[in-house]
């Protein structure tokens, strides 16, 4: 039972965080139609950056906003060389994953190849039936739970969501309601790197991070994004808490090796769901 | 062809002080495909115009290059007024609810009070919440109009308004197309390949073919002229 809770709580901290990452998938692919696989970078880069401002003394704190604001700034540089010039969408998508490896690159000459870490928000581990939490599951939970409730309403209830909305709708249509869809698009990639480097800046804590893992929590997030069409954060935000409750239990209960092959399997599996509820030729 | 109007204006003359609307020897090109030819039209204040002719002439180039989707390779455009454009199609935003695309339509500004659109089309009312994308194709266009008429506009440009559409729906919405400009004063620029509805409700007319203005003249001249008469009143319909 203690160690049933414990993976519970650990899968849902992760997987919330995974729905952080789908949520900056679905933001981008609804706005702009790109699926953005750089958007992983964003959250070692998230992670990276709060490592380096704590190791040069900035607080806790303004250490995670910083990495943050610095998470959407590639955001919006990422966005601009993706979708900037007058290019068709799949090649915007090609420039993703170029992007993604660059990351990769450049994360690996500042940072190097060895695995970083840092202690989370100090304050005592809690137990909640006789299971061992330690409390950055707790921040992990709240903060994410915050964000949700906020991107839902902003772009569901706020005028400004639905002209975002009203983009992935239909470009032309938009254009001519006098919307400006490329300032738009940069501004779901701006957002889609906060929320990329929000993951990393909660998740490093728990488990350190490397210049390439970046990977596998792109390919979690985009999975649980996929449960959702990519077009719905609520669904994302369900996908994320599926796969990280399976990821703990899978570690847990099996082998730590054999999460993301788990991961990997219920993506392919999900994938073959949605193609058979999803007409080919769009997700409208 | 020749235009049935004798003091037909020239292109600088049409520039009127009563325009809202004005093209002045407007070239489109698409890569090496010259789409408009030099197009010369105006719209005055509150005024019905048609623009008539068959499927690929322009009409549809000649309405993005207005909104500023296509960029002109020369020539000029006078807009002295608010300009709306319903585009073919009807391009309602799909996804979101009917009230949403009504709103969404005051973007550049103005008031988002939807209530006048329900009086206008009372059938949108039970609608507002549902989704655009699930509508019929009739109330998709009173949608795309009304998402056009939120931005309050000085002139409405409507791009192919029977596309697709039974014959008395299309007969209802042009209806309250004429209601409108006769309340409001309205101008609206209608682009149809139905010319017979066309022209029975505009005052004036252009008829476009391979990217050039052929003819203009009233509307009422331009239901008895043979050459229109024969291309576009008799073996279609």
């Amino acid at each position: 039972m203690t160690a049933f809770v414990e993976y519970l709580l650990t899968g849902v901290a992760r997987g919330l965080v995974f729905a952080l990452l789908a949520m900056g998938f679905v933001l981008i692919y609804r706005v702009t139609r790109v699926v953005n696989f750089a958007q992983g970078a964003f959250a070692i880069f998230g992670g990276f950056i709060t490592y380096s401002l704590l190791k040069a003394g900035v607080p806790h704190g303004v250490s995670e906003v910083l990495a943050i604001v610095a998470a959407a700034l590639i955001g919006l540089i990422f966005g601009i060389i993706a979708i900037g010039g007058d290019v068709p969408l799949l090649a915007s998508l090609v420039i993703t994953i170029g992007l993604s490896i660059l990351s990769e690159a450049i994360a690996m000459l500042v940072w190097g190849t060895i695995p970083i870490t840092y202690s989370g928000l100090a304050g005592h581990d809690f137990v909640i039936f006789g299971a061992f939490i330690q409390r950055q599951y707790l921040i992990v939970v709240i903060v994410s739970l915050v964000v949700f409730v906020a991107l839902l309403y902003g772009f569901g209830r706020t005028y400004f969501g639905k002209a975002l909305s009203a983009c992935a709708s239909n470009p032309y249509a938009a254009r001519l309601s006098g919307i400006n869809v490329k300032r738009m698009g940069l501004i779901a990639f701006t957002l889609g790197g906060a929320l990329g480097g929000l993951g990393g800046v909660l998740v490093t804590p728990l488990s350190p991070i490397t210049y390439s893992g970046d990977v596998s929590l792109a390919i979690t997030g985009f999975a649980a994004a996929i449960v959702g069409g990519l077009t719905s954060p609520g669904l994302a935000v369900v996908g994320g808490l599926v796969f990280g409750i399976a990821e703990q239990f899978v570690a847990g209960y099996w082998s730590p090796s054999n999460e993301t092959a788990v991961a990997l399997a219920l993506l392919i599996v999900l994938l073959l769901w949605q193609a058979k509820r999803v007409p080919v030729g769009g997700l409208e | 062809m020749k235009s049935t109007e004798p003091a037909a204006p020239s292109a600088d003359m049409s520039v009127a002080n009563d325009s809202v609307l004005a093209t002045v020897d407007l070239v489109v090109r698409y890569g090496a495909v010259v789409a408009l030819h030099g197009v010369s039209i105006h719209v005055a204040k509150g005024e019905m115009v048609a623009l008539i002719g068959p499927n690929g002439a322009g009409k549809s180039t000649l309405l993005n290059t207005l909104s500023g989707i296509n960029r002109p390779a020369s020539g000029r455009i006078l807009c002295n007024g608010k300009l709306a454009h319903v585009p073919e199609g009807r391009q309602v935003f799909p996804d979101l609810t009917v009230e949403d695309n009504l709103c969404l339509g005051a973007y550049r500004g103005g008031s988002r009070d939807t209530a006048p659109m329900y009086d206008l089309f009372p059938q949108l009312q039970r609608l507002r919440n549902r989704r655009a994308g699930g509508l019929s194709g009739g109330e998709q266009q009173m949608v795309a109009i009304c998402r056009a008429l939120m931005a309050n506009p000085d002139v409405i440009a409507v791009d192919e308004l029977s596309q697709g559409l039974a014959p008395l729906v299309v007969s209802d919405i042009a209806r309250h197309l004429v209601e409108l400009n006769k309340q409001n004063g309205t101008a609206v620029l209608l682009v149809e390949q139905n010319a017979q509805l066309a022209l029975n409700i505009t005052s004036r007319a252009y008829v476009i073919e391979n990217g050039c203005i052929g003819l203009e003249g009233r509307s009422s001249d331009l239901l008895r002229n043979p050459a229109v008469r024969a291309a576009y009143l008799g073996g279609i319909r």
